[in-house]
């Protein structure tokens, strides 16, 4: 049961609409009720071939040998892929925005990092047929010693999970082995809190479980294409992908989707599109690669588990006054999309509320299991399990009610957030007043009468502090966890230019502007006074503010050059720049 | 022996859009010579509404009823570039590439409608019913279907539109973790209610209560799929799911869904939910995005209930009934916290 509440926030909007706020039925809903829809597998194609891969039984293994021939033998089989099939067999998602070192091969070359992962390709004319040769391929392996814990992966001395990370870390800015926030003094805070309370939270690996499995079909067409019938997420982040595995112009694909049987986040990873697009360009004939039930549990790649430990300084009066974060995110045994999460989840911190000082150390680690990925919440999830479950605990210790604590501590409009910026068009008060008043959950007097468009941004609650910063975490330098503050950026410190704002192209409507239409502020100046940052300790590449367009010339292709795959008009923002 | 009910709420904000921005949307507009307009995108429908919610963007910015348009996604040889449906993005990013681009195919529709009844453009709007008329003068008039006509056959114009939305990129400061993440943020506080068996540890979840804030429910029914398929997400995930149910060890994989614990639907609590409205200023028509959010508050919600039930906290998921039994245990019995309304 749903319902709108309109007398919140009335004057900040126009209701006069004509079907935006209309519960009208969706233009696909008779197709997916009558089971009509076309989805992916729902393409039938003369003299299909199926594919299937052979996975590593081992969590963590040097491959001996391989041994093929018996497989190829087997009624049915066209073709067995190896790795040395595959053009461009290492790659990283987030080359195609530009950051990130190639880590994961598509098939694996002479070690295999966790359980599931793909060796070899089968291709045959049938799926039985392709189940049954993929049990003769013979590899010998040496097993190797494997980690599984965020923590112990970080130890001196613990098994390399993926050579191009060889600390088993995200090599962040190519500086630290974790990404860091801070924002004023979380360690003098701490020391004048009345309660500082330290807890440990874990979470766990989860299934995507969509009712369709991860699956494509290519197929070649008569021009020098390939048409491939997609399940993915991003239709132009696989198509990507696919070409810069594959080495093709992204032009001779034709990717087809669009309507997909649930991803929860689970088909942003390109896990089949390039395998089946090889099997029809080496074979010359359509190729169906659907991962079964199994295969999607055990290898479609989870989200990830994460560690947190959240470490708060709050007074007898409620208020919070220092929080510190230090998290861990499994990452598997490749970085797919991890990266990016621990830099959203530090965004995220300290939650939302407005704390006076927070820090934060948030690390990728990589153990031998199934790569994790992108899942609904991805970054914020676990950090929001944390979080939450600390301020029932908070709460509590300080003798509050919850929901009266939480609008305590909310941020409200004008207030500085920890990353810098200032918060705006926030409502957490009025979805607490709401949700108690709905569950008559009773509170005060005063707490109903909180707004969040009243009291932020007063005094300190709208200044950047005084902020020590710190080397910790410093790549190659062992046992850097503790180490000195080196230096204090003055109040008002920002490095980082404010984003400009984005302008609606194509804005050609003759009638006035209604209020029912976006538009967008023009970029205003800095509402907070600028100070310059003393000269950093190391080079920073990644703190340069981004290249502007027709400012930096892109480099002349070189003679002969092979497609060119990924953006290349970013520079890097949190990983190691491309070159 | 006994059934400890409790009750516990936790409070979230949600980032909409790829964190750090550098995520476009493209979208491509055109009319056929009947006035019927079709959306091009490479956008991805997962079942959560992508075709209808771009379509209702579509025709409430175009001025025509929404039975004129239909989207077509994805094919990447017609649809133009789209990052993907993920990260909260598909309404924010593709929602205001498509009002640009409705925008623009309406000012040619207007222009095409303009020089048929010999007024300016700027005089004319639109019923929202098929029609063009003069501002304050109804019987001057013309069909969105006779104008397309004329357009295409008599004055040679495409009634058609190209848009695109881009937060560009910013950088991240490695020292302090300045950034620009994002520019919109929804809201939500939800109360979970549950019931714990102490001589089994297991858990109940007896309601859901929420308030979500989510700039504008551009269709509230798809608002209300969403939070209610989230509401069962986060219960299944705080409760039941993990492949590795001693993380982090690796052992147990489950192979289907016989393996692999998830609530049934005897299992799924009944959910009411609140949505409030507070625009976001860069969100098409103020939207922003239930899509991800909704299955956070659960976790901690249902955690927080759990200790006020039985006063065990379990900060390690899932909350599965062993851990509960050995809290319980280890506490030397349930301790019931203080009630909290209801």
């Amino acid at each position: 049961m749903l319902e709108i509440r309109k007398d919140y926030f009335a004057n900040e909007r126009d209701d006069n609409l004509n079907v935006i706020g209309k519960g009208i039925q969706r233009q696909d809903m008779p197709g997916h009720v009558t089971g009509r829809s076309r989805y992916f597998d729902d393409h039938a194609f003369e003299g299909l071939l199926h594919l299937k891969v052979v996975r590593s039984p081992h969590h963590h293994a040097r491959i001996r040998s391989v041994d093929v021939g018996e497989a190829e033998r087997a009624p049915g089989v066209k073709r067995i892929l190896r790795a040395a099939d595959v053009p461009v067999n290492k790659n990283t998602l987030l080359s195609l925005i530009n950051f990130g070192k190639d880590d994961e091969p598509t098939l694996a070359v002479d070690k295999v990092h966790y359980k599931g992962e793909p060796v070899v390709a089968v291709i045959a004319e049938s799926e039985a047929a392709a189940m049954a040769a993929r049990k003769l391929v013979r590899i010998d392996y040496e097993v190797l010693p494997a980690v599984f814990d965020v923590e112990e992966a970080l130890k001196p001395g613990a098994p390399i999970v993926n050579e191009t990370y060889p600390n088993n870390y995200f090599e962040y800015h190519e500086k630290f082995d974790h990404q860091k926030l801070r924002f004023g003094d979380t360690e003098k805070a701490f020391a004048a809190a009345d309660l500082v309370i330290e807890e440990r939270y874990q979470t766990s690996p989860i299934e995507h479980a969509p009712t369709e499995t991860n699956g494509s079909i290519a197929a070649p067409e008569q021009d020098n294409r390939f048409v491939v019938h997609s399940c993915a997420q991003g239709l132009f982040f696989s198509l990507g992908t696919s070409a810069k595995i594959l080495n093709i112009e992204s032009n001779r694909l034709h990717f087809i989707g669009g309507t997909v049987g649930g991803g929860f986040g689970g088909k942003v990873d390109s896990l089949t599109e390039p395998l089946a697009i090889l099997g029809a360009m080496l074979t010359g004939r359509p190729v169906r690669y659907v991962l079964d039930r199994e295969e999607e549990m055990l290898y479609g790649s989870p989200r990830g588990a994460e560690r947190v430990y959240v470490k708060d300084g709050v007074m007898r009066d409620g208020r919070i006054i220092a929080r510190h974060v230090r998290s861990y995110f499994d990452a598997g045994a490749y970085t797919r999309l991890s990266s990016y999460a621990a830099i959203k989840c530090t965004a995220h911190l300290p939650g939302p509320y407005w704390i006076p000082n927070v820090s934060s150390d948030i690390y990728v680690s990589y153990t031998n299991r199934c790569p994790s990925t992108a899942m609904r919440g991805f970054g914020i999830t676990a950090a929001d399990f944390a979080l939450e479950v600390q301020m029932d605990k908070l709460a509590h210790a300080v003798n509050m009610d919850p929901m009266e604590f939480r609008i305590l501590n909310a941020y409200r409009d004008g207030d500085m957030k920890a990353h810098r910026r200032v918060a705006k068009n926030t409502a957490l008060i009025e979805c607490v007043q709401v949700a108690a008043e709905k569950a008559r959950w009773p509170i005060s007097e005063s707490a109903r009468r909180q707004s969040s468009l009243e009291g932020g941004g007063q005094r300190e609650r709208g200044q950047i502090p005084a902020t020590p910063i710190d080397q910790r975490g410093q790549i190659g330098r062992p046992e850097t966890r503790s180490g000195p503050v080196t230096q204090t950026l003055p109040a008002g410190t920002m490095r980082i230019p404010l984003t400009k704002q984005p302008e609606l192209e194509g804005s050609r409507d003759a009638r006035p502007v209604a209020p029912n239409v976006p538009r967008y502020e023009p970029a205003r100046p800095m509402t907070q006074p600028v100070v310059q940052a003393p000269a950093p300790l190391a080079p920073m590449p990644s703190a340069a503010p981004p290249p502007q367009p027709g400012v930096e010339p892109p480099a002349p292709p070189a003679p002969g050059v092979q497609p060119q795959h990924g953006a290349m008009r970013f520079s890097s923002v949190f990983g190691t720049r491309r070159r | 022996m006994a059934r400890h009910k409790g009750r516990g709420m936790a409070a979230i904000n949600y980032p909409i859009g790829m964190n750090l921005g550098g995520d476009p949307s493209q979208a491509l507009i055109h009319s056929n010579p009947d006035g019927k307009f079709t959306v091009a995108l490479s956008a991805i429908d997962l079942g959560q509404g992508m075709k209808q919610v771009t379509r209702q963007v579509a025709a409430e910015t175009l001025g025509v009823p929404v039975e004129d348009v239909y989207v077509d996604t994805a094919d990447s040889d017609t649809g133009p570039h789209d990052m993907g449906s993920f990260a909260s993005r598909g309404t924010h990013r593709m929602g205001n590439a498509v009002i640009a681009a409705a925008r623009e195919a309406r000012g040619v529709l207007l222009e095409a409608a303009a020089e048929e009844l010999e007024v300016n453009a700027a005089d004319l709007v639109t019923d929202g019913r098929g029609n063009i008329h003069v501002r304050g003068a109804p019987s001057r008039s013309i069909t969105v279907r006779a104008t397309a006509q004329a357009a295409q056959f008599r004055q040679g114009k495409t009634i058609a539109g190209r848009g695109i939305f881009l937060i560009p990129l910013s950088a991240v400061d490695p020292e302090t973790g300045e950034m620009n993440p994002n520019t919109a943020f929804a809201h939500a506080c939800l109360v979970a209610d549950v019931e714990v068996d102490d001589e089994t540890g297991e858990v109940t979840v007896l309601g859901m209560t929420s308030a979500y804030e989510l700039g504008r429910a551009l269709n509230p029914r798809m608002v209300e799929q969403q939070l209610v398929g989230g509401a069962w997400m986060g219960q299944s995930h705080v409760l039941f799911e993990t492949p590795e149910p001693y993380y982090p060890n690796p052992d147990h994989g489950p192979r289907d869904f016989n393996e692999y614990l998830m609530p049934g639907p005897g299992d799924i609590a009944p959910y009411s939910a609140s949505v409030l409205e507070r625009p976001a200023p860069d969100g098409p028509f103020g939207g922003k995005g239930p899509g991800e959010m909704c299955a956070n508050p659960v976790l901690p919600a249902v955690a927080n209930a759990v200790f006020n039930a039985v006063g065990v906290r379990v900060d390690e998921l899932p909350i599965t009934p062993e851990k509960v039994l050995r809290g319980i245990r280890a506490n030397g019995g349930a301790r019931p916290q203080a009630r909290r309304g209801g």
